[in-house]
């Protein structure tokens, strides 16, 4: 008995695995890995008069240090943290209230409630643009006489035309849209807790918000930070809303830019203005590389610190 | 209801970078349909013209009225229109270029696009072409290398700016039509005091309205015409001289005559309250036209931008937007010389002005126009100097963008955010960092 003939005599080749993944594996690499690798290599060129040759790191240090392009980056980046910020604050707390409220076993047509919370998240952005720029219009829309039936109408504005609540207002817009998200991810985490847990605990005396503050929310804080992390990957990808509402330029004076409008304008031009593929492969880059870290500092510091209950 | 000169150009910068990667792949499909178009092309008789156009509106005024048009005096040349919708134009006509099977006449943007397609070689010289003669220098200097010397395009149609107003709200409120600046602002005055109508319907959520029918509207009279555009060109003169200032001075005092809440106000809201009566005056392009002929119930009028001081010589945009060249490996050239001939001839450009109201002829013929108010704009050309946008030939090449960044700026000064002197000092700055006569 050799050694080696043991070693033959182990497994086959997993091909099942082979047929199983690879056209997954395929896909994915093909449609995804190489354009995304693609994309850092030409972000490494520079091209004129339809010529590219290799500059290095060039571009980058064009985009942070030129004023031409820093200015719009780093415009184009805190707006990013800004929308990051609002939707953090507003849509994920109302989210788990609203989770919270749907989970509650009196409720009555909760179902109901879920799917219209739920719906426009369905919808085309196009659609929520069109219909809240007529419901926010200072001509045709419904806005201002329902501020002013509740006694609030003097605080009326143009607030998608002005630069200090421009993007906030599109902020909430978008809140709007996609608050079904969370709401959802969270209230299916809840109804996952066992009634023993929470009959226990009110067995032991503790009103409904303290079961909720001491027994639900920490078997739902995995779902919150799995929550988060997904709003902060979809917020510095976002552009479809911003076009769709104030268009490639962001007005007013770019208040509304994000990286993705900012990465719109440079890779396909705009106007008269002509695309630099180059240029828009550093901006897709970055953006890239942002999100990279944003994911990183997450996983680093704050998922492995959760811990996970077994029921 | 969509403004067709943006919707055209914004679609132009895409397409043109897309067809750049996406026309290798392709490359072996367009080759084998242009063997299969090429082998059918020799069945065809000699005399077959095939035209490129972006033009798919104008489908059936091509097939119905033009061409029939030119076969009277021209029977044995067959002429056959080959639209693209506007979105694939750039990149299909690219594909068929490369692969050579595009048609023999090709409509050309202005400026850049068509440039590169001369510089390419896909375009013939035009400069020994006769009908050249019937068209001015400011006509065809969106189709002329920058040197000025070779004609690639003949000029087609271009759209004018100017103001169109409500003739009944006029007459209600016992208005007649402002010649200078003075009159303008007081009949604003007028209209803002004495009626519930908005004064001016513009908005700038849009932003390029306040650049294109706003500074590039009015403009013109302070910086009188092709002079300032050429000065600013070989840099004697600077954005940041008094005629821009004053341009963006104007700019400032529409603020408060424009309706409430015009910052979120978009064009098609523009267009609606004027067709439905809310507004008494637009700032106009010519391409509004149809669309106030199909919306409005009432008679309205057109008036050129006003001047300073009454007989003062004015100034109107008149911006080329349309041309046509011949495909320089087109085999059948002097038939296609021979068609554009006829499209620089008196009958073409009354055909074309009547059928589709808006888009003027650029050939100096005196035309008869059906609709009263195309008509109107027609005739400033008559009193009037003609020029283009000026940010459209060669300044708008470099980072930043010349012409996006007048969109900025004027949008801002007309929401008060901007001062005129800090607009002015923007768009220079912009120009020097790239343009080497303003340096």
């Amino acid at each position: 008995m050799k050694p080696s003939n043991q070693h033959d005599e182990k497994k086959p080749f997993p091909w099942h695995l082979v047929f199983f993944l690879g056209p997954g594996l395929l896909i994915y690499v093909v449609f995804s890995v190489y354009p995304l690798l693609d994309t850092l290599v030409l972000s490494l060129y520079n091209e004129q008069q339809g010529q590219s040759h290799f500059v290095g790191l060039q571009n980058f240090i064009t985009l942070i240090t030129d004023d031409t392009w820093s200015q719009a980056f780093w415009n184009a980046l805190g707006n990013n943290f800004t929308f990051f910020a609002i939707h953090m604050l507003v849509q994920n707390p109302i989210g788990l209230i609203l989770a919270v409220l749907l989970s509650a076993p009196k409720l009555r047509l909760s179902g109901t409630y879920r799917t219209l919370i739920f719906m426009p998240t369905m919808l085309s952005v196009v659609i929520i643009g069109f219909v809240w720029q007529l419901l926010l219009s200072p001509i045709w829309g419904i806005s201002e006489n329902f501020l002013y039936s509740i006694g609030l109408g003097q605080y009326f504005d143009a607030w998608l035309g002005k630069e200090s609540s421009a993007l906030i207002t599109l902020a909430f817009i978008s809140v709007w849209q996609f608050v079904g998200i969370p709401m959802m991810l969270i209230y299916a985490t809840l109804l996952n807790i066992p009634d023993d847990i929470v009959d226990a605990s009110v067995v032991d005396g503790a009103n409904s918000f303290q079961t909720f503050w001491h027994i639900k929310l920490p078997l739902i804080l995995p779902t919150i930070a799995m929550v988060s992390i997904l709003t902060f990957v979809a917020n510095f990808n976002a552009f479809e809303l911003i076009y769709a509402v104030k268009g490639a330029l962001a007005g007013p004076d770019f208040s509304t830019d994000l990286m993705g409008t900012f990465f719109y304008r440079t890779f396909f031009g705009f106007q008269l203005q002509q695309g630099s593929a180059s240029m828009g492969a550093a901006v897709a880059t970055l953006m890239f590389l942002i999100i990279l870290v944003g994911v990183m500092l997450f996983l680093f510091f704050i998922q492995r610190r959760i811990q996970r209950f077994q029921f | 209801m969509f403004n067709v000169r943006s919707a055209s150009l914004e679609t132009k910068t895409e397409t043109k970078t897309e067809t750049k990667t996406a026309t290798k792949p392709f490359t072996k499909l367009t080759c084998l349909t242009a063997i299969l178009l090429s082998s059918t092309g020799a069945v065809q008789a000699a005399n077959t013209l095939s035209i490129e156009s972006w033009r798919s509106d104008d489908a059936n005024i091509w097939s119905d009225v033009i061409i029939p048009a030119f076969n009277k005096s021209h029977p044995d040349t067959k002429v056959n229109f080959a639209p693209t919708p506007p979105t694939e134009y750039n990149s299909a006509l690219q594909a068929k270029l490369k692969a050579g099977s595009a048609g023999d006449l090709i409509t050309c943007r202005p400026f850049d696009t068509a440039l590169d397609l001369y510089k390419d070689g896909h375009l013939a010289n035009l400069n020994p072409l006769k009908g050249l003669e019937q068209f001015s220098d400011v006509a065809k200097s969106a189709w002329v290398t920058d040197d000025g010397k070779d004609q690639f395009c003949m000029p087609v149609a271009s759209v004018l700016h100017g103001f169109v107003y409500n003739k009944e709200i006029f007459a209600e409120l016992n208005l007649s039509v402002p010649k200078t600046r003075d009159e303008f602002f007081k009949t604003l005055e007028t209209i803002k005091s004495e009626s519930r109508y908005i004064p001016l319907a513009m908005g700038t959520a849009d932003q390029w309205e306040a650049a294109t029918m706003g500074f590039q509207n009015i403009g013109p009279n302070h910086w009188k015409g092709e002079k300032g555009r050429k000065a600013l060109l070989s840099g004697e003169e600077k954005l940041t001289d008094p005629a821009y200032v004053d341009t963006f001075k104007e700019l400032a005092q529409w603020k408060p005559y424009l309706g409430r809440g015009f910052e979120a106000q978009k064009y098609s809201d523009s267009q609606n309250l004027f067709t439905l009566s809310r507004a008494a005056i637009y700032p106009a392009g010519s391409w509004d036209i149809q669309t106030f002929n199909n919306q409005a119930d009432f008679e309205f009028g057109a008036f050129p931008p006003p001047v300073a001081k009454a007989g003062e010589t004015c100034y109107i945009s008149d911006h080329t937007d349309m041309g046509i060249g011949i495909n320089a490996s087109s085999t059948n050239k002097e038939a296609a010389q021979v068609f554009l001939n006829w499209m620089a001839s008196k009958e073409f450009a009354t055909l074309y002005a009547n059928e589709v109201p808006g888009f003027f002829p650029l050939s100096d013929h005196q035309i008869n126009i059906k609709d009263p108010v195309a008509q109107e704009f027609m005739s400033w050309r008559q009193q009037c100097e003609s020029t283009i946008r000026n940010s459209y030939q060669i300044l708008s090449r470099g980072t930043p963008n010349l012409e996006n960044q007048l969109w900025n700026v004027s949008a801002q000064v007309i929401n008060g955010t901007m001062t005129p002197e800090a607009a002015a000092k923007e768009v220079q700055s912009g120009l020097k960092q790239w343009y080497k006569p303003q340096q």
